[in-house]
């Protein structure tokens, strides 16, 4: 039987994470992700599970790491400074491919800027914010069900390509409260375990290698270094870097539209929203004040790797509106993959969503 | 027995080694493998764990599940395997400037929290892979790529950091004392709780170059003649005689038990 409950995006977060099996949590508190942390701390040592607050949001990362090599289904949350923090390792995830969840709890930057108000300024951060070349995979929340269920859903995208996953919301979703269905349980793709015969870091033909944990015999060496596939440093040839590279670049990035997931309302629409987060809501309250006008609404639950093709299931749009809290960032991403449609940047910060007058007022001014 | 050890805990694939002719690194290796096959630990059971620099290597010419992770936080993650599964026995490898510059923070706190694991810091006094820049613990007087006029900054003493941070086993030797090296790091393995071993090891490429001693035996023998027993060193701090300039302390920093973390269920 399911549950109706009402509670707070961040501890429907927790809640996702737990049902999802969750079982160590590494982190450093900070506002607006806090309660995430607090509630964790509650409740996986009831959950059999570990909780561990550590130094700061680089050792956070760490910790998680060094949890998922053991077989932990592994987490972190955190806001824009900590998140700043975090990323040497998050890379280090990447290169050595270990499956974790990062939350991040959106607020205003740069620096320390806004604490207790809503942005999203790390849109790109998640994508590019590591250095080199890598893909990752970020889930956005535009409701308090929502953060449940794609917070459960980032552990099994984490596990399937080996790759660090973020959810990547915001001060709004995670302090806001609203009615939510707990659902008995939800789906678990545990990882695959590494086969017989094959190299620790031998990819199957979906490019992702099985997973040898700790302690299972396998005796692998893991590291940050490029290296082959048993795992062996390899440093200076050009085609085994490329190879590592590329593989971990296209594992995620050529199944983005496995990992696509959204919502296309009004497809025959002239005029479309491309939201992500609480911009969707803004939305909806507009298509529901307006319900005989003619605009259309995608919103992306997962922004990476960007669906592209999904800006193509409306194929008389001849305006794109992009409504997001910063000065523009996956609008960048949006102009890039449209044809010829005219796409419209609705920059917002200082902490407060869009209203639904801004974005009508939007629509009006292209027709 | 010595060459028995060797075949059964080091990947004969990976050698040879990086390190330098004449490194201390593959001698601290040689006892800490010593004292875990002493343990009668399980291969498949244990695992090491590194940050970066020379010493960082070591974890990847060992026959275990290993993590060579990133510059200073290589406690960070042993934290993380260590909490998540007790039943693993960890080791971690690391160098001075690894340990108490980028991961400061993360040795103070590792050392607090007391975790059950056992640290080995490979003190060459330098950053010897990135091409022998000062650290931490070069000493005053000495010259590095970054102190070409002769270091000026007082040196943290490592092992007095993890005594007063909380570590429930502490000691310094040198690549010079095997024997010893090898007992205090079996001591630390069979401690619950930290352990924190500092090895003194020379360098003869990044270190010793610069600092008038150039051949190997120079530097293992300054160790030598410059190593102050614990116990002699606490006499003459009693009887007011001062500890003759350049030289270190060695031995048994403190033994103890205190609450730990991460203790195999």
């Amino acid at each position: 039987m399911s549950k109706i409950e009402f509670m707070q995006g961040n501890r429907a977060c927790c809640e996702g994470a737990l049902a999802a099996g969750c079982n160590f949590f590494g982190g450093y508190p900070i506002t607006p992700s806090t309660e995430v942390a607090e509630l964790m701390a509650l409740k996986l040592p009831k959950a059999g599970g570990t909780f561990i607050q550590m130094e700061d949001e680089i050792a956070s990362m760490g910790a998680i790491i060094g949890a998922s090599w053991t077989g932990a289904r592994s987490m972190t949350a955190t806001s824009g400074p900590g998140f700043s923090l975090m990323m040497e390792n998050i890379g280090y995830a990447v290169m050595t491919e270990t499956p974790c969840v990062i939350v991040n709890i959106q607020r205003g930057g740069p620096s320390t800027g806004q604490p207790t108000m809503s942005a999203q300024g790390d849109m790109m951060q998640c994508r590019f914010g590591s250095h080199g070349d890598m893909a990752t995979i970020a889930v956005v929340p535009s409701t308090v069900q929502e953060m449940y269920e794609l917070t459960a859903k980032a552990f099994n995208l984490a596990d399937r390509f080996r790759v660090p996953t973020f959810v990547m919301s915001d001060e709004t979703i995670g302090h806001m409260r609203e009615r939510i269905i707990i659902p008995d349980k939800v789906d678990i793709v545990p990882r695959k375990p590494l086969q017989e015969g094959k190299l620790p870091f031998e990819a199957d033909e979906n490019g992702v290698p099985g997973f040898a944990k700790f302690g299972s015999g396998h005796r692998v060496h893991v590291t940050g270094l490029t290296h082959d596939e048993r795992g062996y440093p390899d440093t200076t040839d050009p085609d085994v870097h490329a190879k590592l590279v590329k593989r971990l670049y296209n594992k995620v990035e050529s199944k983005r539209h496995e990992i696509a997931d959204y919502d296309a309302v009004n497809t025959d629409a002239e005029t479309v929203f491309v939201t992500y987060g609480p911009g969707a809501r803004t939305v909806r309250q507009v298509l529901h004040d307006h319900p005989n006008e003619e605009i259309g609404h995608l919103n992306l639950r997962i922004v990476w790797p960007f669906p592209e093709d999904t800006l193509k299931l409306f194929p008389n749009a001849k305006t794109f509106i992009v409504p997001e809290l910063n000065l523009g960032q996956m609008v960048r991403e949006v102009a890039r993959h449209t044809t010829g449609e005219k796409v419209v940047s609705m920059p917002k910060i200082g902490g407060y969503i869009h209203t639904p007058d801004e974005l009508y007022a939007a629509v009006e001014a292209e027709k | 027995m010595t060459t028995r050890v060797f075949e059964k805990w080091y990947r004969e694939d990976r050698l040879p080694h990086i390190f330098c002719t004449g490194c201390g690194n593959g001698t601290v290796m040689n006892c800490a493998i010593k004292a875990v096959d002493m343990m009668q630990w399980e291969i498949d059971d244990t695992v090491f764990i590194s940050g970066i620099g020379c010493s960082s290597r070591a974890p990847g010419y060992i026959s275990t599940d290993s993590l060579h992770t990133t510059h200073g936080r290589a406690l960070a993650f042993a934290t993380g395997v260590k909490m998540a599964n007790p039943d693993l026995n960890v080791v971690v490898f690391t160098g001075d400037g690894d340990l108490s510059a980028i991961g400061g923070n993360h040795f103070i706190h590792a050392c607090r929290r007391n975790i059950d694991m056992t640290v080995i810091c490979m003190n060459n006094m330098i950053y010897g892979m990135t091409g022998g820049q000062g650290s931490p613990c070069t000493p005053v007087g000495k010259i590095s790529t970054t102190t070409p006029y002769g270091a000026t900054e007082p040196v943290f003493d490592l092992a007095d950091l993890a005594v007063a941070a909380g570590a429930s086993h502490v000691a310094r030797w040198t690549s010079y004392h095997t024997k010893e090296l090898t007992k205090a790091i079996e001591t630390g393995l069979a401690t619950e709780g930290l352990s924190f071993i500092e090895a003194m090891v020379q360098c003869p490429t990044a270190y010793g170059r610069r600092n008038k001693l150039r051949q190997v035996t120079d530097q293992v023998e300054w160790m030598r003649t410059h190593a102050i027993l614990l116990q002699k060193a606490r006499r003459m701090e009693q009887e007011g005689k001062p500890i003759p300039e350049e030289h270190f302390t060695v031995g048994e920093f403190i033994h103890r038990q205190r609450p730990a973390m991460g203790v195999r269920r």
